[in-house]
């Protein structure tokens, strides 16, 4: 065979198997995108699932009730009239009201069953609204009063009210005065401020953020107050006056791997070492941020060292041109220039311990607890916990409160990593 | 004195010897020159005063408990004394609470209240003497500190000496933290291992904690075979890596080699939000909407789905890995080097050609690497299996089925009230081991080829 003979029959070769070659090419193509869409699909899946859970835990349902408050419930022997205000039982207030409402509901289960309408809170919301305006006694007002979660669920439509009787949380003769109370228009949706500024409560009506929020913050505090400068000054040794060696290999070694070792590993750190052998209290947001602390300081380490790393020569060189000792180059010169890379650094690695949850289980801050705490010893969860804990719960109402802390949760994130982006943007030199 | 207000005083007596040391250096200036500014010879002089004081301190809380322990149970009663160590320690405990003021188990003996008494006081003793010791020291190393400065006296070398070495002791946290890790694991482990063999520990086939509160109870003797949970974290970390590995691998291609620049500067970031998604949210989509959505195909299938199947925990972490596999996939991408990709498309090959059989090749070490570190993260995680695996050890091959984990286990060993010593606590401590060591091999081995392939190419 002659060589163009031989040409020709490759080209045709190579002819035939080009259409389907591209079309391979578009196949590959195509299945990467199609791999980046099933990516960027599930977070948009994500967040539309839980902001249209969420967002209902933002409003609440109030039913306006006409609370008398006659004189005779302030009036207790042997106590100042203070002190009668602020013993009065204003259960039953709320109560009568709602029985003067319905005056035909007379047997003691109906009655009962009238009760669980409102919220328990609801003697607390008019207890504060007295004790704000001791003039209000003797007289009669309208108290928007938080209905009884499962009274929630319905008015938000979470609940059926055509499902049959057994698998329904309410009666027939709820659902009956809740008409009756909707089409008197005593049924609306109001901000929910209470999910803000109160702490944990078995009732999902209740239950808040704030407790977790100040247990996290103090945590953040305590890991924020020890890894910023440990971590800046194990990046500055091992950067700028650690001698190559066996040893300092070895530090980086372990830097590189504690950065990988699973956060539940920490969590038995803390337990046998900062409860157990130092007899720290369990629950305290204190052994929480040491945990963190031990966590993020090798992302600290990491980030601060890359930052320092980023910062050129001449200025050393520069510095020790006039005079300068090796500290003082450090200090006066190459920190402040590299002080912005390392905040990035640390609030990107604070976002990871606020958002962590795992070694928190271990140490004990699962606990159910009401009360804000007051400092960093007290007993407190914090707010991954506080999700965790949610999430387990049985009732249907505390579904949109996990989804509405989540999202609380994410807002905090997304602030810090903002924050660390402009930071970036703001101080990023070219050199 | 209590320490705290130690530390103030102290800490004001060091500000103090700062002021001090500077304003002896600022007389020398006008006699001439000095070796080191001002401030570094009040550096000198508060250094002097506040390291010596606070050793003593530190020292002194280390073994202050130890002693007064000591003098407080020697002065029990002879009966008392007579008494096991563990319950000496509880006596001793009962001391402790009644002092502090905590709640005390039942109505405290007169012998326990004496000794309390005689607590209150050595601990008011030696809190004093610990006062005025380190309060003398500092004082006296002031004026030690104080009468050394000349003006050709070395200070700013010695305060920076000191700082190296602040920053030498601080470089060596993340070793200790390692070493805490590992010791404070093992021991716990080697505990729980008098009571449990690790044979049986390693190759044991059932699994069930739950020991006998009473001698009497019948059927819940303990059993520790943890070799369902090893399936089972595998099993789950495989259909993890199953979802992670061709998503993450395939959208990195797509985005360092088609994607143009505009796409590729808003799909990775939003990619990588993925990865800043705290786990318990991944937890709880698992739970309440992954799991149940499986739960209702397979019913529709007919087929018997458990609602906390293994395939739900491992669909949504390995979603949550996606991203991870993605950027180290990117990056090793990005390493191969341009000239391979011409070489290929020299020859005639197409895009996809040149990236299957050169650049991935290429990339290859890198990317195992990657997926060695992605599986050591989908065996540690925690917060999803514990919200949507099960808690039953099945030893089982069907990702339909509830399986459970190391990392489910550790966590539910201790959550709740559980005296320290029991073999079920402590078995947590040998899962952690276990976890711990098999992470740490993995990560070993993934930098190792990582750093190994960088430096093939640089």
């Amino acid at each position: 065979m002659s060589k163009p003979a031989r040409a020709s029959r490759l080209k045709e070769r190579v002819a035939a198997g080009l259409k389907r070659r591209y079309r391979r090419e578009r196949g590959f193509e195509l299945a990467g995108l199609g791999a980046l869409l099933v990516g960027l699909l599930f977070l948009a899946f994500f967040f539309f699932t839980l902001i249209g859970d969420g967002y209902k835990a933002f409003r609440q349902t109030v039913i306006l009730l006409d609370i008398e408050l006659p004189v005779a419930e302030f009036e207790v022997e042997g106590l100042s009239p203070q002190e009668a205000l602020e013993q009065a039982d204003y259960l039953v207030m709320v109560r009568d009201a709602l029985r003067a409402r319905f005056p035909e509901v007379t047997e003691r289960g109906s009655l009962r069953e009238l009760f669980a309408l409102v919220s328990i809170s609801s003697s607390f919301a008019l207890r504060d609204r007295v004790l704000a305006d001791p003039s209000l006694v003797g007289g009669s007002i309208g108290l928007p009063v938080f209905a009884d979660d499962d009274v929630d669920m319905l008015i938000k439509g979470n609940l059926d009210r055509d499902a049959p009787v057994t698998g329904r949380r309410l009666t027939d003769q709820q659902l009956g005065w809740i008409e009756v109370l909707e089409a008197e228009g005593r049924v609306e949706l109001a901000f929910n401020k209470g999910f803000f500024t109160q702490g944990d409560s078995r009732d999902p009506e209740m239950a808040g953020i704030w407790g977790a929020s100040v247990g996290s913050f103090y945590m953040l505090l305590v890991t924020l107050v020890l890894s910023f400068p440990l971590g800046v000054a194990a990046a500055i040794y091992l950067e700028e006056f650690a001698p190559r060696n066996r040893w300092t290999d070895f530090i980086e070694v372990n830097i590189n791997n504690l950065a990988a070792v699973p956060s539940v590993i920490f969590g038995l750190l803390g337990l046998a070492l900062f409860i157990n052998w130092f007899g720290l209290p369990r629950s305290a947001p204190l052994v929480g941020g040491l945990v963190l602390t031990l966590m993020t300081l090798p992302v600290v380490i990491i980030s601060a060292r890359a930052a320092l790393t980023s910062v050129p020569p001449s200025i050393r060189e520069a510095a020790m041109g006039v005079g300068a000792s090796k500290m003082q180059i450090i200090t006066h010169h190459v920190l402040p220039l590299a002080m912005p890379g390392m905040l990035t650094g640390t609030i990107i690695g604070m976002a990871r311990a606020l958002g962590e949850s795992a070694p928190l289980l271990m140490i004990g801050m699962v606990a159910f607890i009401v009360d804000t705490p007051a400092s960093p010893l007290d007993p407190a969860t914090a707010l991954p916990v506080q999700i965790y804990l949610w999430a387990d719960s049985p009732e249907r109402a505390f579904v949109e409160r996990t989804s509405a802390a989540i999202l609380m949760l994410l807002l905090f994130l997304l602030l810090m990593n903002a924050s660390a982006i402009l930071l970036r943007r703001h101080f990023e030199r070219r050199w | 004195m209590a320490p705290s207000t130690l530390l103030v005083v102290l800490a004001g007596l060091t500000a103090l010897a700062y002021v001090l040391g500077r304003r002896r250096a600022l007389g020398f200036v006008s006699a001439g020159k000095t070796h080191s500014l001002s401030g570094y010879h009040g550096g000198y002089v508060a250094l002097w005063c506040a390291l010596p004081a606070l050793l003593l301190v530190v020292g002194w809380q280390i073994f202050e408990p130890v002693l007064i322990r000591g003098y407080v149970l020697e002065g029990l009663p002879a009966e008392l004394q007579a008494l096991p160590e563990a319950q000496r320690g509880l006596i001793f405990n009962d001391i402790r609470n009644l002092v502090e003021g905590n709640i005390v188990a039942g109505t405290p003996t007169p012998a326990i209240v004496t000794a309390a008494e005689r607590y209150e006081a050595v601990l008011r003793l030696s809190r004093w003497i610990l006062a005025v010791a380190a309060f003398a020291i500092a004082v006296a190393a002031l004026a030690f500190a104080l009468r050394r400065l000349r003006p050709d006296f070395r200070a700013r070398n010695f305060v920076e000496k000191i700082l190296e070495r602040g920053l030498m002791a601080a470089s060596t946290v993340a070793i200790l933290t390692t070493v805490g890790i590992f010791l404070s694991v093992l021991f716990e482990a080697l505990r729980f291992f008098q009571q449990v063999s690790v044979f049986e520990f390693l190759f044991g086939l059932s699994w069930s904690p739950q020991t006998a509160i009473r001698v009497d109870q019948v059927g819940s003797s303990g059993a520790f075979g943890a070799v369902p949970l090893f399936t089972g974290t595998l099993m789950i970390a495989g259909l993890a890596m199953l979802v992670a590995v061709p998503v993450g691998l395939m959208s990195a291609i797509y985005l360092s080699e088609y994607a143009d620049k505009r796409v590729r500067a808003y799909a990775k970031p939003m990619l990588e939000v993925l990865a800043g998604i705290p786990t318990v949210v991944y937890g709880y989509f698992a739970a309440l909407t992954v799991s149940p959505f499986i739960r209702r195909i397979g019913d529709a299938l007919g087929m018997d789905v458990s609602s906390e199947s293994a395939l739900g925990a491992g669909l949504v972490m390995g979603i949550m890995i996606i991203p991870f596999v993605s950027s180290l996939s990117d990056d090793v991408i990005n390493a191969v080097p341009q000239g391979l990709r011409d070489g290929s498309y020299g020859l005639g090959a197409t895009k996809s050609e040149t990236i299957r059989r050169v650049v991935l090749p290429a990339a290859l070490p890198g990317i195992v690497g990657g997926i060695l570190l992605a599986v050591s993260r989908a065996i540690g995680e925690t917060m999803i299996v514990v919200m949507a695996a099960g808690l039953a050890a099945n030893l089982t091959a069907n990702p339909f089925e509830a399986v459970t984990t190391v990392t489910v286990q550790m966590v539910t060993l201790l959550i709740g009230d559980q005296e320290f010593d029991s073999a079920k606590t402590l078995a947590a401590f040998a899962l952690g081991l276990t976890l711990f060591l098999s992470t740490l091999a993995l990560n070993v081995i993934a930098l190792k080829v990582v750093r190994r392939y960088r430096e093939q190419y640089e």
